[in-house]
């Protein structure tokens, strides 16, 4: 190949638009670490197995490792970064520190977003709705108990509200 | 990890794609999904010169009924079709899709995809040979429907022409005394299952199999349809013994390999398993029972 080709995405991140030039071939985990220095959004596997890397487009869970920039061009993106508001914690964030839903926190991001998306689609899951959902994001600490406990409490305190 | 450069080609219409697929040579790629390509990009496996992104075309992922067919846009997604109402009046497509890898994978994994891939660990190739599956293809000269068994010749291998796409798939709804079930056993929900039975029967009278497909996925080259099995119960009683018959002749039919997801008698074994478990669900469903099924992993 002679001259890198690069071409422009645009994606609103966290409600705010963005904009780079990249490479095709960049990925979306690193066009938001590397482009947009937003660094929540972890690389764990980085072969579409451990979740990590999960962050909501268009409202739905992808694994950001395996998604070139220009698929997500024109989309909405929210990463662990747009969770909290004004300073204040997102009830699922507050829900994981509450239960010690982590240990490490390297999966956490990614999990903190697939239980965001649960619960978007599902406010009140069962044992078995929550295994099911959280499936695609590995944890080597915890043993997943206590993250059982942090999205069973998530979804009470959002029932609440 | 970064796959090999390409250059980068968004299309707004299926003919575009494939002018561009013409133009750019035997080396380009569709871009679906990308759960399958981009994986293989990244380790290297797969180095296409240049990617047609057929993502932003619009009016590809509707899921619809229409004269006793279900039609299921190519860029539908896993996580669509499992939530389609559609798609929940057959129960095996639902199995299906509702157990395909994970969440995220779902939502972002097409079935139009994954058919043209043809990876012979693949979930819809199986599912879908249980019933009358064509596959709608869009070239230069037009549109042309492709039976699903003529469709995929080899493993990874389909029938497309290079500068052919696919459109649409039309399944056959089965008849109401019809009944199916998909049942795929993974180590853990993100990896290729080990084995998979996928079994649609219809039932006569009480307990009698007018007519029956058995095929088994990830243990040959291709999704194999085990023809003997199904002979062990057409026109016949569905009882345990029959059953028992069935799940011996597809143990025969099946031609696994050893690997890392387990020997080949291990396979043999759990397809012989599952045929028998899919038959068991399947024939309860042909009688209006609602019965859960799909993928099993450990933590399910």
């Amino acid at each position: 190949m002679s001259a890198v080709e690069k071409i422009s995405v645009r994606i609103r991140v966290n409600g705010e638009a963005r904009e780079a030039e990249v490479e095709p071939r960049t990925l979306l985990v690193d066009f938001l670490r590397e482009n947009l220095n937003l660094t929540g959004t972890h690389i764990g596997c980085d072969t579409t197995y451990c979740g990590a890397c999960t962050v909501l487009l268009n409202g739905r869970t992808v694994k950001s490792c395996t998604l070139f920039a220009p698929m997500a061009d024109g989309g909405e993106i929210m990463t662990v970064e747009g969770l909290s508001t004004d300073g204040a914690l997102h009830p699922v964030q507050h829900a994981f520190a509450e239960c010690h839903g982590l240990q490490c926190g390297y999966c956490t991001p990614g999990l903190l977003l697939s239980t965001v998306h649960l619960l978007s689609k599902n406010a009140q899951p069962s044992e078995q709705q929550i295994r099911k959902a959280i499936a695609g994001n590995t944890c080597r600490c915890t043993g997943y108990q206590n993250i059982l406990k942090s999205i069973r409490l998530a979804a009470s305190e959002m029932e609440k509200r | 990890m970064y796959s090999h450069p390409f250059s980068y080609h968004r299309a707004k219409s299926l003919a575009e794609a494939s002018k561009l697929l013409q133009e750019l040579g035997e080396e380009p790629r569709v871009l679906a999904g990308g759960q399958s390509l981009i994986p293989l990009m990244k380790m290297r496996m797969a180095r296409p010169s240049a990617l047609v992104d057929i993502n932003f075309i619009p009016g590809l992922s509707g899921i619809q009924s229409h004269n006793g067919e279900l039609r299921v846009g190519a860029l539908a997604r896993h996580t669509d079709i499992e939530m389609s109402e559609a798609v929940a009046a057959i129960p095996i497509l639902h199995d299906c899709a509702a157990g395909i890898a994970d969440v995220q994978v779902r939502n972002q994994g097409t079935i139009g995809g994954s058919l043209a891939e043809a990876d012979p660990s693949g979930d819809w190739g199986a599912a879908l040979l249980t019933l009358d599956t064509s596959v709608t293809c869009v070239g230069p000269q037009g549109e042309r429907a492709i039976k699903l068994e003529d469709f995929i010749k080899d493993a990874f291998t389909n029938v497309l022409a290079h500068d052919e796409l696919v459109r649409e798939i039309a399944i056959k709804k089965p008849a109401r005394n019809s009944g199916g079930a998909y049942l795929a056993f993974k180590r853990c929900a993100s990896v290729y299952a080990t084995a998979s039975a996928a079994v649609q029967l219809t039932v006569e009278g009480k307990d009698i199999c007018k007519d029956i497909r058995v095929v088994l996925g990830c243990v040959g080259l291709m999704a194999i349809r085990a023809k003997r099995a199904e002979e062990e119960l057409r026109g016949k009683k569905i009882d345990g013994k029959a059953i028992q018959r069935a799940a011996e002749a597809a143990r025969e039919a099946a031609e696994p390999q050893s690997d890392m997801r387990g020997s080949a008698d291990y396979k043999r074994a759990l397809v012989a398993a599952l045929v028998k478990r899919a038959i068991g669900i399947a024939a309860r469903r042909a009688r209006g029972e609602r019965v859960e099924a799909g993928h099993e992993y450990v933590g399910r």
